[in-house]
């Protein structure tokens, strides 16, 4: 099991490795660099020259590799470009405020997902199923800024209760924070939970058709002991690899919400520095994504290994 | 009466159809089920016999609902009950054994919890007197050591283990009847007779009645004291075991008893024509009218009611008994099969051997298999132009995986596989040329995952066509049903797809497919074991015909070493991937030598309430081949001593050229049988 586990985290830093590779080979194939977009039309000569020394572009590109990968495994990415300040200092209120926003959406979004999932498939076919269901899929065909700009008209415009764009400055405390992000988190939660909702629904059903659950019931097992004992712990395994890829992709893939809302998290600042070609806070974002999703699915598969006793044996059996 | 248990009144299930109608799955079912005794149901798959054993514990399965007619149990008709009221009889007055105890067990749930729970739910004991029970039981079922047992999840035991664990659970509610769906099919041959043994002694040491699902005659034979045979949802035959099996007056249960291939006899059994009708597809007459070769024209117009013959004390649905009523079973004909193997040598495997290890990086940069212990080992088999030659062995025997080989899909470690006296096969699919790939196909086990279900007939049998000789518009149009007639299958059938055809048709399908191919050898894999058995002799038959008239060579893989003694010519006996046994089938099955042989052939399970199963050696499973010596060490009840342990065994030739690999001389063996 131990051995597993290194494994797995050993896999984890070389495709974080390989990531890095691939977006500092990226930026580097890229015409133009980093001094010629800052310096625009004076990008020649002597002032060129000075901006190359300054940010190290004169020496060769391996070189540059080893020591932005050295300085970014002790979390220091170097300089922004557009604001002249050092990326962590950039990165930090934005990683935080992604995470103040994807963990309100999943303590929100995943109880009322699993709630929802578990009624439709145990009444399927019945009417809390059928209304249920209605509202699932009609939440997850709704692209998100058309639900956000509804939430923004109805909510902040029409109600005025809540603000409709978030603008604090970025060292607020939570609860000065807190009115802001509830349009924002209920944008999201609307499809997140809608999503996961229709996947705890199928894997339910799936379940309950199974020979186990009907030799429970041929057992004299009754029906809510039924479901908590036999069905769920194993229609809900599937459900935690989910889980994990919407936290991650929560906290970098929400841009459309971020900008809708002018909320200042990750995917926003992705968007940003691509379109400033602040090539530096690029890379460092690259990286930074990659590991939020190698670390969570990593924890997503340990987790499931430990739960599934299939699995278990499995493995240590290899 | 008092001493029923269990009385089936009138009962009708079914489901409506798309259409509306309403389709009967049981019509009109009445039995009684009496305290101490055990029923066996027999029928072929979608018989309704699994409705009617659900329906005695009060479950309708999704999508079908009770018609009319009830279940009663104690005076109260179950499919009326609240589930409340069920959940109290559920396991405690009557218990379900499952068909396929690995997906009935709770795979997250340990062992001992699943038995706790029906203890919990079923009696009053504390929690260590339950600890206790837990262990009797576990006990009961001959589970060894049960503590660690208890502790164990149900994927970490093998086959007949779990469905031991599935009687341990049923046992828990000590219920007055115990309801048994097919709860050896799927086991080895050894294991199941063991599982039937344990059961039949937990008949007698219980009274407990029992009532008993299977399609398969021989294990009903062994437990029941009356049959109910069943037949697109009807009852039609009701009575005795004894006298059912031994004076079958249903023409059904007559051409079914006479189409399963029996140990003592060799040679093909007469098969039955056609198969059961679809529910809902009969409006008028007797069901089993266009198979019977005892109807008339009354048949075809009535429905036979079930009659009871007071003097036979048997329920009878048919108009014409009488004709069967002097005709006994023993006139069973068979079709002897001719050896037409010829002297020349086809197919020569030298020291095959197999390995699933997997390979160390090193071993797979330089392609090389390195496995010290490997899963087949020292194959040696020289099969002649013509023959049929079988490979039996129980599940892991690596009977399957020689065929894979053979058929170019798992690399061979060491070993040659070679074609026609000198043509070297390459054991890598990619480096045959086509023409390697032609002369050898390949029928499966099931069809249903054989066959493209995206694919018409005729699609499924052009492509060997096209494929290997390039046929186009006419010519292959005609090739195509020429195929489809020598299989019996008529024109008709080339733009039907695999869903719209029965079991039967669709392995033909397959047969015609690998014919198509104009193959010198057809590798067989178990090819009627997903096949009911009245259509089991008609594929039977159907591969003998054509082997005569193309001069096919056969290797047959099969468990069913009853089918393996009607169609081979010759037996290989196989263990851990070891040749025990290799000769011609008439010597294997009278002298059955080795003592593995004598094993296998002591459990196979024969209709015939007189024809005990014979357990010379406990059912152990063995995980992987013993490291040195005998590979049969481990089971064996007749080791001579350490050489068993050590020494590989040497092959002995007897005077009929039967060979055997022990370390007991062959007179002695031959001595020791029976």
């Amino acid at each position: 099991m131990l051995f597993l586990i290194i494994k797995r985290i050993l896999l984890g830093f070389i495709t974080l490795f390989i990531v890095s590779i691939i977006t500092f080979v990226g930026t580097e194939v890229l015409p133009g660099d980093a001094c010629t977009t800052y310096l625009e039309r004076q990008a020649f000569g002597e002032q060129l020259e000075a901006c190359y020394r300054r940010l190290g572009l004169n020496v060769p590109a391996y070189e540059r590799y080893v020591s932005w990968a050295l300085n970014a495994i002790q979390g220091d990415f170097g300089y922004s470009l557009s604001g002249e300040m050092p990326i962590k200092d950039v990165l930090g209120p934005r990683i935080k405020n992604s995470l103040v926003l994807a963990s309100a959406a999943i303590f929100i979004g995943i109880p009322i997902a699993l709630i929802l999932g578990i009624i439709t498939a145990l009444w399927r076919d019945k009417l809390p199923d059928v209304a249920i269901s209605t509202v699932t899929i009609f939440a997850m065909t709704i692209p998100e800024f058309i639900s956000a700009t509804l939430l923004i008209l109805i909510i902040a415009i029409w109600l005025e209760w809540l603000p409709g764009i978030v603008i604090v400055p970025t060292d607020v405390s939570f609860l000065e924070l807190l009115p802001n992000i509830i349009l924002p988190v209920v944008a999201i939660a609307m499809i997140m939970t809608a999503h996961m909702a229709r996947m705890v629904r199928s894997s339910v059903i799936q379940v309950m058709a199974s020979e186990y659950v009907q030799m429970a019931i041929l057992k004299g097992v009754p029906y809510w002991k039924m479901v908590f004992k036999h069905v769920l712990p194993n229609a809900l395994l599937p459900a935690i690899n989910v889980v994990a890829l919407t936290i991650a992709w929560l906290l970098g893939g929400v841009v459309v919400t971020e900008v809708v809302f002018n909320y200042p998290g990750l995917g926003r600042l992705v968007i940003e520095s691509i379109s400033n070609r602040d090539l530096p806070t690029v890379q460092a974002l690259a990286i930074i994504l990659a590991s939020i999703y190698v670390s969570i699915n990593l924890l997503a598969d340990l987790l499931t290994l430990m739960l599934n006793p299939r699995l278990k044996t499995l493995q240590i059996r290899k | 009466m008092t001493d029923t248990i269990q009385k089936v009144k009138n009962l009708s299930i079914g489901f409506r159809s798309k259409k509306g109608e309403e389709i009967l799955i049981l019509k009109n079912i009445s039995t009684n089920i009496k305290k101490g005794e055990t029923v066996g149901i027999v029928g072929e798959s979608g018989s309704g016999k699994s409705t009617l054993a659900l329906a005695m514990m009060g479950y309708v399965k999704h999508g079908l609902y009770t018609i009319g007619g009830e279940c009663q149990f104690n005076s109260s008709n179950l499919l009326k009950m609240k589930s409340k009221d069920l959940e109290k009889i559920r396991g405690r007055k009557i218990a379900m054994i499952p068909q396929n105890a690995g997906q009935a067990l709770t795979p997250n749930l340990k062992i001992g919890y699943q038995i706790d729970e029906a203890l919990q739910l079923h009696s009053d004991l504390d929690e260590k007197e339950r600890e206790k029970k837990i262990s009797e039981l576990l006990n009961k079922v001959r589970l060894p050591s049960p503590e660690t047992i208890a502790l164990r999840y149900p994927h970490e035991l093998s086959g007949g283990q779990q469905q031991r664990v599935a009687v341990a659970m049923a046992l828990a509610g000590t219920p007055d009847l115990l309801l048994l769906d097919e709860p050896t099919t799927g086991l080895d041959v050894t294991t199941q007779a063991h599982v039937l043994e344990l059961l039949n002694f937990i008949a007698k040491d219980t009274g407990t009645s029992m009532v008993y699902v299977s399609h398969d005659l021989g294990a009903i034979a062994q437990v029941s004291d009356r049959i109910i045979v069943m037949y697109s949802g009807e009852i039609v035959l009701e009575g005795p075991s004894r006298d059912i099996l031994k004076r079958p007056i249903h023409p059904y249960t007559h051409g079914l008893l006479k189409s399963i291939p029996k140990l003592s006899l060799a040679g093909l059994p007469e098969s039955m024509p056609g198969t059961q009708p679809q529910p809902g597809t009969i409006q008028s007459g007797c069901s089993f009218f266009d198979r019977c070769n005892f109807s008339d024209e009354n048949c075809k117009n009535n429905s036979p009611k079930l009659e009871f013959l007071k003097d036979l004390n048997t329920s009878v649905r048919c108009f014409n008994y009488e004709k069967l009523v002097n005709e006994s079973q023993a006139s069973q004909t068979v079709n002897k099969i001719k050896n037409k193997s010829q002297d020349k040598e086809i197919l020569n495997l030298s020291e095959v051997s197999i390995s699933y290890a997997k390979q160390k990086l090193l071993d797979q940069i330089f392609n090389r298999i390195s496995d010290d212990n490997p899963t087949v080992k020292d194959i040696n088999i020289n099969i002649k132009k013509g023959e049929t030659i079988a490979l039996v062995g129980e599940s892991g025997s690596g009977k399957s995986t020689i065929l894979k080989s053979i058929a170019g899909l798992l690399r061979t470690k060491d070993g040659l596989i070679r074609f026609d006296e000198n043509r070297n096969l390459s054991s890598d699919l990619k480096e045959r040329d086509p023409n390697d790939l032609r002369i050898i196909q390949l029928i499966f086990q099931n069809p249903d995952e054989s066959l493209n279900p995206n694919h018409t007939v005729e699609e499924i049998i052009a492509q060997p066509l096209k494929l290997y000789f390039g046929l186009k518009g006419e010519e292959l149009k005609k090739n195509i049903i020429d195929l489809l007639q020598k299989v019996r299958l008529g024109e008709f059938y080339t733009s039907r797809y695999p869903r719209q055809l029965s079991g039967g048709e669709k392995q033909r399908v397959a047969v015609a497919r690998a014919f198509a191919a104009k193959p010198d050898i057809i590798l067989c894999d178990e090819v009627t074991s997903a096949l009911d058995v009245s259509v089991q002799a008609a594929v039977l038959n159907l591969l003998q015909q054509l082997k005569e008239d193309f001069g096919t060579t056969y290797i047959f893989v099969s468990h069913d070493l009853a089918v393996v003694r009607a169609i081979s010519d010759r037996v290989a006996v196989l263990y851990q991937g070891r040749l025990c046994e290799v000769g011609p089938s008439n010597d294997v099955y009278k002298f059955p030598s080795h003592p593995y042989t004598e094993v296998l052939l002591g459990a196979v399970l024969e209709p015939d309430p007189d024809i005990k199963p014979k357990l010379v050696a406990e059912d152990i499973v063995e995980e992987r081949p013993p490291e040195k010596g005998c590979s049969f060490q481990g089971r064996c009840s007749r080791i001579v001593g350490d050489i068993c342990k050590k020494e590989i065994p040497p092959w002995q030739l007897t005077d009929s050229g039967n060979a055997i690999r022990c370390h007991i001389p062959i007179k002695e063996l031959q001595k020791e049988q029976f």
